[in-house]
């Protein structure tokens, strides 16, 4: 188990590099599928069956299919994206590192994690998903839901000709 | 307007109803006729265990003929290869020495008469040019083969043997309307 | 890790990929036959007795072609298409369960390879990473009509999921479990679920023929407007390995419907016979290779029969058509249990 754990999170950190690194959007895309697919082993190491399978459906079966989708559409290729000043380059970098200094900051005292419920071998599969949704965080799901609704009526109307 | 055809149908474009657009029944329908096709007769036939009929013009296979003396009739005079339209047909003349007055019956003769079987269509225009009645189009079927150089019919394949008795019967196909049509000037092609 | 389910998972295993390799194989003999038989042919009768060897010699000649890679595509992803797509085509027949269990022994072998408690979804999971497969090669061959058929893949996919989706959510509604061992082992008898949800399978059913890319949504590689569609840059094995994918998705969608719909395994009045239990596990497999067997060549009947859409009659369906009676069907179901489940 545990080697299994130290494997998925190789192909994790390695892959997530990769998104970064790679000059080719498409490429980019396939290594983020990748990192996310790591992912669903991660849950299913913790027992969350439901979680990984619904991860894998939604991000990687669809939101990553969408991504891929526009990338492929727009034929990104490297004479397309403008070259970026140096000025622009050393700021960026410096924001970068900052940004990094100060999460390493936040989060150096908090490597002690400690649950704030008992690791239960159940929990992450769908009925007792369902139940924790569906009793204890019952209004933030619906809120999500009003909320992706707003997001759709949106879109709609960004995407409609004469609105 | 005169129809062309009896099975037309006139095509209009009103709203469907909604037992057409929920399409099932008309998919349902559909697969009735496909499945009655399943099972019934099979129009094929298989070649080799099976042959069909030829009509009784089917155009195959060339032959040049031999006279009743089993002399050759072509006398390489070239009309055929000037009718083909695919210009399939290529020979080199020759003279006849004395004493093969038993192989030609002209004085000339194709020494060389090569057909390409992949430029030819069998139009059967060569035979109607041909005026010693020298090369017909036969009822047999040109084999296949995996290369192009067979298909260059020399001599030795289109000439029909000496021994009456393996002559190549040409007679099914030239029946009274074939002859009378080759004999109207009309559809005469080297004028 | 008990030893003797280690190896008898193993061997499982390698026999469920055989069959559903020879499945495929015969499959595309099938359809052959199938598509002459409807138009009045008779198909490949030339191999062995009646053309059973076809598929062989089909293999052999894929094997034998020249293998072709476009100089400009880009070559990892281009053998990376066809090989996620097999891939996930063969992953897919993991959950389904295939016959009861059987007893040699004294012990109890499940004929089920894995009983995952969330099995439909994982079959979903599967079905939504194989158009990778497509996309990633069509976009790699770097050719424009392979490029129209990943994109339409694309679209055409994650549309039809959400009506597949919705329409499986009435079903888990009846059944109570996401786990298809569960599923089959509530249609015992004639309680089989397409009498409880007949519009739902008509759904999952449309959505199959789309998921699969079969006709008449076989708009991905529509050889009438796209050459090839996603595989037109193709040749060889890796053209092989798309067409075999294919077939594969066929069968295991067939069981996937046979399992959801017509009852997995469960033979009707079987139990009446007072056969030996082994017989009744061994009887209930072959039947539902027949229910299979059967769904395949529904899938095929319908290829025969029906003209292809045209894409915005694809999406307008998918749309406006299925997910709206999805949803209608997920309503009134739950309607029908929260009313009976309060008497
Ligand atoms: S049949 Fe027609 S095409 Fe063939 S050789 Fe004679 S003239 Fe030429
Ligand atoms: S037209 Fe007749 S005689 Fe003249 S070359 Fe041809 S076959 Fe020989």
């Amino acid at each position: 188990m545990i080697f299994l754990f130290y494997m998925l999170s190789a192909i994790m950190i390695i892959s997530a590099l990769l998104v970064v690194f790679s000059k080719n959007p498409v490429n980019s895309v396939i290594y983020l599928i990748v990192c996310f697919l790591a992912m669903a082993g991660h849950y299913i190491l913790l027992n969350a069956q439901f979680l990984a399978v619904v991860h894998i459906i939604v991000y990687t079966g669809a939101i990553m299919v969408l991504f891929l989708f526009v990338i492929m559409l727009l034929n990104l290729n490297k004479a397309i994206i403008p070259q970026k000043s140096r000025v622009t380059r050393i700021s960026a970098v410096i924001t970068g590192g900052i940004f990094f200094l100060v999460l390493l900051a936040a989060t150096r005292q908090t490597f002690e994690i400690h649950a704030r419920y008992p690791f239960r071998g159940d929990i992450g599969l769908v009925s007792e998903v369902g139940n924790t949704l569906f009793h204890e965080f019952l209004l933030p799901f619906e809120m999500s839901s009003v909320l992706f609704i707003s997001a759709m009526v949106g879109a709609i109307m960004f995407g409609k000709k004469d609105a | 307007m005169k129809l062309l055809t009896t099975r037309s149908k006139v095509v209009s474009d009103k709203k469907m109803t909604f037992l057409e657009r929920i399409y099932i029944p008309a998919i349902l329908k559909g697969m009735y006729i496909t499945i009655r096709h399943f099972f019934g007769k099979k129009a094929t036939i298989s070649y080799p265990e099976q042959k069909r009929e030829f009509s009784q013009v089917y155009r195959g296979q060339h032959v040049l003929k031999r006279d009743d003396q089993g002399r050759e009739r072509c006398t390489a005079c070239g009309l055929c290869a000037v009718a083909c339209p695919a210009e399939a047909i290529t020979m080199i003349a020759a003279e006849r020495k004395p004493g093969e007055e038993h192989l030609y019956r002209e004085e000339k003769y194709a020494a060389v008469y090569e057909i390409n079987m992949l430029r030819c269509i069998f139009c059967g225009d060569c035979e109607e040019a041909c005026p010693k009645d020298a090369i017909f189009l036969t009822d047999r079927i040109v084999a296949s083969d995996y290369k192009r150089k067979p298909f260059i019919y020399g001599k030795d394949i289109l000439v029909e043997p000496v021994d009456p008795d393996k002559r190549i019967d040409i007679s099914a196909r030239q029946t009274e309307s074939v002859l009378k049509f080759k004999q109207d000037k009309r559809f005469a092609h080297n004028k | 890790m008990d030893w003797t389910i280690l190896i008898y998972k193993t061997i499982f295993l390698f026999i469920i990929l055989f069959v559903t390799l020879l499945v495929a194989m015969y499959s595309t003999y099938g359809e052959r036959k199938v598509a002459a038989f409807m138009q009045d042919r008779r198909g490949p009768n030339r191999a062995g007795p009646f053309g059973l060897f076809q598929p062989l010699a089909d293999g052999v000649k894929m094997f034998m072609k020249e293998e072709i890679i476009p100089l400009t595509a880009n070559k990892k992803l281009f053998i990376l298409g066809p090989s996620i797509a097999m891939t996930t085509a063969l992953l897919t027949g993991v959950v389904i369960p295939w016959g009861a269990t059987l007893k040699i022994g004294g012990r109890e072998f499940s004929m089920q390879i894995a009983d995952l408690n969330i099995g439909i979804l994982y079959v979903f999971a599967m079905v939504s990473i194989g158009v990778y497969g497509i996309m990633i090669g069509g976009w790699a061959s770097n050719n424009k009509y392979a490029l129209y058929g990943a994109i339409r893949a694309a679209s055409q996919m994650i549309s039809y999921e959400l009506a597949m989706g919705m329409s499986i959510v009435a079903l888990i509604l009846t059944t109570g479990s996401l786990s298809l061992h569960e599923i089959v082992e509530q249609q015992q008898g004639m309680h089989w679920n397409i009498f409880y949800q007949p519009l739902g399978f008509l759904i999952f059913l449309t959505c199959a023929f789309a998921e699969t890319n079969r006709a008449p949504f076989d708009l991905p590689e529509c050889e009438t407007e796209l050459i090839g569609g996603y595989h037109t840059e193709y040749s060889s094995m890796k053209l092989g390995f798309y067409l075999f994918a294919e077939y594969i998705n066929m069968f295991v969608s067939s069981a996937v419907i046979a399992t959801l719909y017509f009852g997995g395994y469960n033979m009707p009045f079987i139990d009446q016979l007072g056969l030996s239990p082994n017989t009744v596990t061994l009887l209930g497999t072959a039947f539902f290779f027949l229910k299979i067997f059967g769904m395949i060549f529904l899938f095929m009947w319908i290829r025969w029969t029906l003209p292809r859409f045209r894409y915005d009659q694809l999406m307008n369906l998918g749309w406006k058509g299925l997910i709206p009676l999805a949803i209608f069907n997920i309503f009134v179901t739950g309607v029908y249990y929260f009313f009976t489940e309060l008497t």
